[in-house]
């Protein structure tokens, strides 16, 4: 069972959680000042790394807040998890290498 | 809670584990920013909001805190009293009543604790879920609620529909743990 700490509840099973897609995406303050491709790109492209991944994660079956979290796409193993509108943490080498293990 | 909800054949009782249909008593779900929960709080007679995943009792009411905005408010067949309702209607929040949606029951008996294990991968021994403590969690496909309101007697509540899954669910967990 993988595990995911809630920055509110804790650690939780996995089940209890939905994604939410990639963290740190900001909304354009003035979209009509965008051109169609910049738009695009706020809108659909997204980084699809082999490795750590800031996302956005929602504990569904808790207390239903959203979070931030590091994950490792390769193993699946979690960095850290953080409150949103926190800035994306640093990442040790010795945690990346210990989420790629 | 309407009398609907709580037939007896939602019961369930095996060896060692009883689950009780709870009677009565109102539900409301209040939603909003830390000031007005605590606000809440001082007017139900309290000195501050319980803290996450704890509970306060307050008369005939008990507070129970499932997320950082959000309490679950117990009540008797009274409803919230009323300087509680006056303060709500002075600040921004979100005051539901969700008696009708609310389905709960006393779980107690020698082998509450491995039927628990069997519905849930929560720890819930003393050392991790002390009494009190209080949290929304899945039970098989259930969201639920689970409440420890004592060192043998658990509170749980699921929506209503999810009533005869869970009561079928616990019987199951029930009849593994007796063997």
């Amino acid at each position: 069972m993988l595990l995911i700490r809630c920055p509110y509840c804790g650690e939780r099973a996995e089940v209890e959680f939905s994604n939410g897609g990639e963290a740190h995406i900001d909304r354009p303050r003035d979209p009509m000042s965008l051109t169609d491709e910049e738009w695009a790109q706020y809108l659909y492209m997204r980084d699809n790394p082999k490795g750590l991944i800031a996302e956005r994660w929602r504990h569904a079956h808790g207390c239903n807040r959203f979070f931030n979290a590091i994950r490792d796409t390769r193993t699946d193993r979690f960095v850290v998890t953080y409150e949103i509108g926190q800035p994306r943490p640093e990442v040790t080498p010795e945690q990346a290498a210990e989420a790629a293990r | 809670m309407s009398d609907v909800s709580v037939s007896n054949s939602l019961a369930v009782s095996r060896a060692g584990f009883t689950a009780t249909p709870l009677k009565g008593g109102r539900r409301f779900a209040l939603q909003g920013r830390k000031d007005t929960l605590e606000g809440a709080a001082k007017a139900f007679g309290l000195s501050e909001a319980p803290g996450m995943l704890a509970s306060a009792a307050a008369g005939d009411c008990t507070l129970l805190r499932l997320a950082p905005q959000e309490l679950f408010i117990i009540t008797g067949d009274a409803g919230l009293p009323e300087a509680v309702t006056t303060y709500l209607g002075t600040v921004p929040n979100s005051l539901v009543e969700v008696s009708e949606r609310q389905i709960g029951w006393t779980l107690e008996g020698e082998k509450l604790r491995d039927t628990l294990a069997a519905l849930s991968p929560l720890d819930m021994r003393e050392r991790s879920f002390p009494v009190g403590m209080v949290t929304r969690t899945l039970f098989g496909k259930a969201d639920g609620m689970v409440w420890r309101t004592g060192m043998d007697t658990f509170h749980l509540e699921v929506w209503r529909s999810f009533g005869p899954y869970m009561s079928s669910m616990m019987d199951a967990a029930a009849l593994d743990a007796a063997w």
